[in-house]
């Protein structure tokens, strides 16, 4: 069954399965994410649910904004996002709980990456870096090395891996295992790690 | 308290449950222990379809971690070969840890017991 929902990713801890494994697990604190838009083929061309996360401070809602949300009796939220082709069924007293998804079920996650800065080849692209200290050399262990060849192309092929800025994007995980749900504190344990730094927005979806 | 030590307390609240659950009367509470005291520690081993229980004794020479995901370490001489383990302290998969003997040391790690003979030990864990 199809099913999505915004969360907080809240940090890792442990957890013991029932036959005493201990297992990694990230804390997130997902929904209730109430409706604010139903956008349907006839009217928008695609249908899709548009749903919205977290509080926004009135003094920080512009009129457009407050519009949008009030056609829908929804109270302002920081975050809005949509769900291409969710059954209705999901939607509980217009809005979309952590009931959706259950234990055992392999759920994708996506949040933005950590932002790391401007970084060499070896963090980056996981280069081996040129490597030796003798042979005349001794300043070049984290290099990337030749980047092409010389008088014929004459130029660097496009595409090449290069030093530069990394982490703080959109980033995926598939089938990552829910481990448990506590549908009265809206929080959902799922194995391993996801994206992102701690409070920051995710997304959890079955497809 | 945040929501992560929250949770943390949560789960082990359920495995001392599952403890229980499974021992019964013969539940018993996990002491205090320190890094150098004697401890013998009965770990449940599953064979196939039977649970049985295998005891593991030496010294406690190190602790660490904090809430659930504390752990400690034994180190045990069996057949001549050293041995050590590290067990989740909260694990259900323990059934008892028992304190036989508590030692005097002045360190938090005793990794520097490993090179040494067993009466040496001894002495340095008077």
């Amino acid at each position: 069954m199809k099913a999505a929902i915004l969360g907080k990713k809240l940090g890792m801890t442990s957890f013991f399965k029932e036959d005493g494994v201990q297992l990694p697990c990230t804390v997130v604190e997902a929904g209730p994410c109430p409706v604010v838009q139903l956008k349907t083929k006839e009217t928008d061309g695609y249908s899709a649910i548009q749903v919205g996360f977290g509080k926004r401070k009135k003094n920080r809602t512009n009129k457009p904004l407050e519009g949008h949300f009030k056609k829908n009796n929804v109270d302002p939220t920081q975050n809005l996002k949509e769900f291409r082709d969710l059954p209705a069924e999901n939607i509980v007293e217009n809005k979309l709980t952590i009931e959706q998804f259950k234990k055992g079920d392999k759920v994708k996650v996506s949040g933005t990456s950590i932002g790391r800065g401007f970084q060499g080849v070896v963090k980056r692209h996981h280069f081996s870096g040129v490597g030796m200290t003798t042979h005349g050399q001794s300043d070049r262990q984290r290099h990337p090395g030749s980047i092409g060849a010389s008088s014929y192309p004459s130029r660097v092929i496009k595409g090449i891996r290069m030093a530069g800025r990394m982490g703080g994007k959109t980033s995926s995980v598939r089938n990552i295992e829910v481990i448990e749900i506590i549908p009265d504190r809206n929080l959902i344990l799922l194995k391993g790690s996801i994206p992102g730094s701690k409070n920051s927005l995710v997304e959890i979806v079955i497809n | 308290m945040n929501t992560i030590d929250l949770i943390g307390a949560k789960v082990i609240e359920q495995a001392i449950e599952s403890r229980k659950k499974k021992d019964g009367d013969n539940f018993a509470e996990i002491p205090d222990f320190r890094p150098g005291d004697t401890v013998n520690v009965a770990v449940r081993v599953v064979e196939g379809e039977k649970e049985r229980i295998q005891n593991y004794k030496g010294i406690v020479i190190s602790r660490r971690g904090a809430g659930v995901g504390q752990t400690f370490l034994v180190r045990k001489i069996s057949n001549g070969v050293g041995v050590e383990r590290i067990f989740p302290l909260f694990s259900p998969m323990i059934q008892s840890i028992a304190v036989m003997r508590k030692g005097n040391v002045r360190r938090a790690k005793l990794y520097y017991l490993r090179g040494m003979s067993e009466r040496k030990i001894r002495q340095k864990t008077k």
